[in-house]
């Protein structure tokens, strides 16, 4: 039997009282995959996340993560998810390891298995050094690499990833680029990354392109550009959102 | 999902909350201030203006500032649960929220160990709080400090649920005041905290009724009770129906496909 995909989207639509958000959306990622969700403003993509992370309920429409339904076992699905959010969630009044040890609490994890994750991730990252700091003394780069490492704690099947590199400058949102896309090819961990800086997408990256909660395009790069009939992904990008600003 | 699981998630929430508040010096100074300003201040120049006859747990004459202690730790109570909540509603603005919310344990376990968490930080703040009380020779038995714990429990439990309800309902952070004014304010001013029912009861049916029914003033009689080594047992039922209720309404708020997040778009998200 084969493996069920990290991520699997099925007929999915959701409306704001008479404004659809979503419209029948469709889509699976697969272990080792990474997909970014490109979309203008008004798109759909925080709806999206909302639902796959079960913040909202799913009403018409399935989501499966490893094969748990989201809304029918929930806890089973969410436990395959590792999440960084737009908006900085770190505790600014608690250290690094404060942080992460609240994060594997909540994941039940005993304190050797906690301590030993958390060496584990931090060293990947280059942080460990750093664990005993405030967050509050980090800068914008390391708060989020330190919001990567409390994602993979648990050891997700899937990292969803929306917009991580908001507000960082080159050196910095270039090294998340790479480090997520190593995890992928190297973890095997499936990857959703909602973004709308196209110098983040590598070669062979997965796109789907959100507009007005439909699905303009699905495929890899090379697919994308054979369906625009255009060379780079920009053109691509502005084709299929009638000229709208990612 | 193990009970051990529970267990971690549960200790992880609630020591998590209480190393803030004392690593926080200024909110753990400033949540003492209030009340010993009203036992110092208020209570000292209201000690003429009112006269209190014997009732029931007393067995005797008493000093106003003896009657408003029990009020006051439920006024320290009464806040704790709205800054709770204003925490939460904060929390879902800048998107913390939904850090707790993703993860794989039910809601209702989730909100129910941040509720533990708040009232074990409002439990910390009374008994300090009585500390002082008692170096200004307010005295209670000594067997009603370790009496008064069960009731400062379900008390906080009550306030604190009734906090995480106004917190599902609340859509942004600016409508808090509104909170102050019309949940707060009344609930404090129309109970039994700084004034006992029968005195109510000679200014204004109305106002005897308001009072007889809220909450937080059986919240308060509770406390007082339990402090003097009685149990009173309508009071006791009383808080723990309103803390079921408050509790009830509060997951369903909190409920992806029944409650209000639903409603939070604009609070969640700016890019839907």
């Amino acid at each position: 039997m084969s493996e069920p995909s990290a991520l699997a989207i099925e007929g999915l639509s959701f409306s704001y009282g008479n404004h659809n958000a979503l419209d029948d959306i469709n889509f699976n990622i697969q272990a080792g995959e990474c997909t970014l969700l490109l979309g203008p403003n008004g798109a759909g993509k925080s709806t999206l996340f909302s639902l796959i992370t079960h913040l909202y309920d799913t009403r018409q429409g399935h989501i499966q993560l490893c094969g748990f339904d989201i809304k029918q076992q929930s806890r089973l699905a969410l436990a395959k998810l590792g999440v960084v959010f737009q908006q900085t969630t770190l505790d600014m009044d608690l250290t690094v390891d404060q942080n992460l040890r609240y994060h594997t609490a909540l994941h039940g994890m005993s304190r050797k298995l906690a301590t030993e994750r958390i060496q584990q991730e931090l060293e990947r990252l280059n942080m460990f050094d750093r664990r005993f700091e405030k967050v509050r003394q980090l800068n914008g780069g390391h708060k989020r690499r330190v919001e990567i490492a409390r994602a993979l704690l648990h050891k997700p099947s899937l990292l969803l990833l929306d917009e991580p590199t908001v507000g960082l400058d080159v050196p910095s949102r270039q090294n998340i680029v790479d480090y997520v896309h190593r995890l992928a090819a190297e973890e095997k961990i499936a990857v959703l990354w909602a973004s709308h800086l196209m110098d983040e997408i590598h070669a062979n990256d997965h796109l789907i392109v959100l507009h007005k909660g439909k699905i303009k395009a699905n495929g890899t790069v090379d697919e994308v550009l054979k369906q625009t009939g255009v060379t780079t992904i920009n053109e691509a990008f502005s084709r299929l959102t009638q000229g709208q600003a990612a | 999902m193990s009970f051990l699981h529970y267990w971690r998630a549960m200790s992880g929430i609630v020591g998590r909350e209480l190393w803030r508040f004392v690593t926080q010096r200024e909110r753990f100074i400033s949540a003492l201030v209030r009340p010993l300003v009203w036992l110092f201040v208020f209570a000292a120049g209201f000690r003429a203006a009112l006269g209190l006859a014997i009732s029931p747990p007393y067995e005797t004459y008493i000093l106003y500032e003896v009657y408003i202690t029990p009020g006051l730790c439920g006024m320290i109570q009464l806040f704790n649960g709205m800054q709770s909540s204003l925490s939460m509603v904060y929390d879902r603005e800048m998107g913390s929220m939904r850090t707790l919310l993703v993860c794989p344990l039910q809601r209702w376990f989730l909100l129910l160990s941040k509720l533990l968490a708040g009232t074990a930080v409002s439990v910390l703040q009374v008994y300090v709080f009585l500390a002082i009380a008692s170096l200004y020779d307010i005295h209670v038995p000594l067997k009603g400090y370790w009496m008064v714990l069960p009731a400062l429990l379900l008390s906080g439990l009550m306030l604190g649920a009734l906090g995480l309800l106004l917190s599902s309902f609340i859509k942004q952070l600016e409508n808090f005041a509104g909170v102050m004014n019309f949940v707060i304010f009344p609930m404090f001013f129309m109970s039994t905290a700084l004034y006992p029912l029968w005195k109510i009861k000679e200014s204004s049916a109305l106002l005897y009724n308001l009072a007889q029914y809220n909450p937080f003033s059986q919240a308060v009689e509770l406390t007082r009770f339990a402090l003097y080594g009685q149990f009173n047992l309508h009071a006791c039922l009383y808080t723990l129906g309103s803390f079921i209720v408050c509790m009830t309404i509060a997951i369903i708020g909190y409920n992806p496909s029944k409650g209000m997040m639903m409603k939070k778009k604009g609070g969640e998200s700016s890019n839907s």
